[in-house]
């Protein structure tokens, strides 16, 4: 899947205003697509579950709990391409 | 071997003080009367070791339940002291071949399980002396987690380490020029040992004074203090604390909480396990992603004890989905306990909306003040009764430190009490010139006991500082109101973020290995967030350059740099000038001056 992808542009964008908005207090900063998040230290554990609750309401995709963790996704990019997977 | 005596339990209840004249000083000590309760735990043997408590429930009852294990995705896995037993006296038996005699230091560098819960009575069996060391999570830095283990090698002296074959080598670069760890032990070539092989063990020659367990802070300076507990010191402390939380055979204590933390060893892990009281036990790692996970093994096992820090009242009430409590029933529950951060009534009142439809009772939220370096519990309070709440006027309790009563129509802060000292602990609040005040007067909590650390281990030196005259000054600041002790803050500039001690200066030194920042010209601090029930920590640093896009990059390697070498998540970084950081008459950086400068700027934005 593109990044290039308007849908998937859509997604990333969303989900980097959440993430520097809510967590890391940092509105006026950008997130790369392929930034580690989780290993990186920029996403704690405990604003993993507000992630999937923001993820379930925005675009009603479920991130079980057994799989907030990097091993499953640790990057913006690889975060929408499950989105965008669970989407269709 | 040694006969388990059933000592009646008759006294039980705790009551108010009374027996000493509260108006002429704060000295406070519990006394209690006779109350009959069904299935007592059975009470210590007089000087017993937990090897011989350990050996003796497994004699008389080796099919019990000890632990149930929870993990996400996998079945519910039951651990009989028949099992706990075989798999301690594995890890005894490879101690014992490696050479590593009683009274050594045993470092466990495991995950939350059976090899962490094996190995740690597997030391104490062969009467070494296990300390917990938190596990490497996805976000530490390698370089900094060795540093941390290099820095616990270092103080501790340990003989041997107990870890993943994955970890070995990590361990062994750490452990390079320390001479005395004779053996980095694997754990998946340690195997329980058959019942007849049980018998003995170098545990059992172990004395109630010498040292079982060393309990750590996390950081390069939580890590120096490790707090050295005698068994006597354990034994005392359940005694007293099982009391002061009426607990009985029939309890089912259901926990979240990490090992390496007082509260979860003490109260999610050693009290229940040594009293015969049926342990649930989640995993950390799991219950911070999915935290109804809690709540629905509290209503599957009928949990009636829990213990957590206060920011996972407002953690459970706000991130639990309500179709994730579908046919959760919490009735069961007598006990949710308030421990290890400042506890606000707030965080009590949003868990009670939030789960009393689920069968939450109100009398139910209960509040302790613990802290290892007592074991575990100094005080309780909320059992049998509701935790007592005092309405103070604000102003005069950070103006005059004095918690005065507020007026009807007055915006009163709520306090919750943190209930009476448990037996055998006694409180006072002093001055700084160790003088005792008065009731409603703000001082430092200072504590006497039966169950106090041996001292900080090879750290002679932070022991005889900690106590004056016999009393242990426990850094907190706090006052007392009919014989009840409420928590008011604290002396040292120590961060509690989510019920972890964090020490600043770790913070600040790993933000000034940050290229651009002046070194040292660095300051870190909690801020508390309401919303979260918990502190959110500050750090602002002074550097060089000035435009903004090159401050927002030095921002995010010390954001990156600090989370990834921490146990916690910064929130907020503020990048300033030169000279902005207020310093002290003696050249320091001022935390509180500088967090006082902070929250008037922030406020004025």
């Amino acid at each position: 899947m593109s990044i290039l992808n308007p849908m998937n542009n859509h997604i990333l964008s969303t989900l980097s205003e959440y993430i520097t908005t809510e967590i890391l207090k940092q509105p006026n900063r950008s997130l790369a697509p392929d930034q580690p998040l989780i290993s990186g230290g920029l996403i704690d554990s405990f604003s993993l579950v507000d992630l999937a609750l923001f993820i379930e309401n925005t675009f009603g995709v479920h991130i079980e709990d057994t799989e907030l963790n990097a091993e499953t996704f640790d990057t913006l990019h690889e975060l929408s391409e499950i989105i965008q997977t669970r989407q269709s | 071997m040694q006969k388990h005596s059933i000592r009646c339990m008759s006294c039980l209840r705790l009551s108010k003080p009374g027996n000493h004249d509260q108006h002429n000083s704060s000295y406070h000590q519990a006394t209690h009367t006779n109350s009959k309760q069904e299935n007592p735990i059975p009470s210590m043997a007089s000087n017993p070791t937990i090897s011989h408590v350990v050996h003796n429930l497994y004699q008389q009852e080796p099919e019990r339940i000890a632990i149930t294990l929870l993990f996400s995705n996998q079945p519910d896995q039951n651990i009989t002291y028949r099992r706990l037993i075989a798999g301690a006296a594995g890890y005894a038996k490879a101690l014992s071949q490696a050479g590593i005699r009683p009274g050594e230091v045993v470092i466990l560098i495991l995950q939350h399980g059976t090899e962490l819960i094996y190995s740690f009575f597997g030391a104490i069996l062969q009467g070494a002396i296990p300390s917990i060391m938190p596990f490497l999570t996805e976000k530490l830095a390698p370089d900094e987690y060795r540093h941390s283990l290099e820095a616990l090698f270092e103080i501790t002296a340990p003989a041997a380490v107990i870890t993943y074959p994955e970890f070995i080598e990590e361990v062994r670069v750490a452990a390079k020029g320390k001479k005395s760890i004779r053996a980095i032990l694997v754990s998946n070539e340690v195997t329980s040992i058959a019942d007849s092989m049980i018998a003995e063990f170098n545990g059992q020659y172990s004395s109630p004074r010498d040292i079982v367990l060393l309990q750590h802070s996390s950081g390069t300076t939580g890590l120096q203090k490790g707090v050295a507990l005698s068994h006597e010191a354990v034994f005392n402390q359940l005694e007293s604390y099982s009391k002061a939380i009426r607990l009985s055979k029939s309890d089912v204590i259901v926990s979240w909480l990490p090992l390496y933390h007082d509260m979860g060893l003490v109260a999610g892990f050693l009290m229940p396990i040594l009293t015969q009281v049926r342990l649930i036990l989640l995993s950390p790692f799991d219950w911070v992603r999915a935290p109804f996970r809690l709540m629905s093994a509290i209503s599957k096992y009928k949990g009636t004890l829990t213990w957590q820090p206060n920011f996972a009242y407002n953690f459970c009430a706000q991130k639990i989905r309500s179709r994730d409590l579908e046919g959760v029933d919490l009735t069961s529950l007598r006990a949710v306990i308030n421990c290890s951060e400042p506890m606000y009534w707030e965080s009590h009142q949003m868990y009670l909306e939030r789960f009393q439809p689920y069968g939450l009772r109100a009398d139910a939220l209960a509040t302790s003040y613990a802290m290892a370096e007592n074991v575990f519990g100094v005080t309780q309070g909320g059992i049998e009764k509701p935790v007592t709440i005092d309405h103070v006027n604000r102003q005069a309790l950070s103006s005059q430190r004095v918690a005065k009563l507020s007026l009807e129509g007055e915006d009163a802060l709520k306090m919750l009490s943190a209930g009476f000292p448990i037996e055998n602990t006694q409180l006072r609040i002093i001055d700084s010139t160790g003088i005792d005040l008065p009731e409603r007067h703000i001082g430092e909590i200072a504590i006497q006991s039966d169950c106090m650390l041996s001292g900080y281990y090879n750290r002679p030196d932070l022991t005889s500082r900690a106590f004056l005259d016999g009393w242990y000054l426990t850094g907190d600041l706090g006052y007392f109101a009919n014989g009840e002790l409420y928590v008011t803050g604290r002396k040292k500039d120590l961060i509690i973020v989510g019920g972890k001690n964090i020490y600043p200066q770790d913070l600040e030194k790993l933000a000034s290995d940050v290229p651009g920042v002046y070194p040292g010209r660095v300051v870190a601090f909690g801020v508390y967030n309401q919303l979260l029930g918990t502190e959110e920590v500050v750090l602002i640093a002074e550097a060089q350059p000035i435009d903004t896009e090159a401050r927002h990059k030095i921002a995010d390697q010390i954001r990156t740099h600090v989370n990834r070498g921490s146990d916690i998540a910064l929130r907020y970084i503020k990048i300033v000038d030169r000279a902005w950081l207020l310093k002290t008459s003696s050249g320091k950086i001022a935390r509180q001056a500088n967090r006082d400068k902070y929250l008037q700027e922030e406020r004025h934005v």
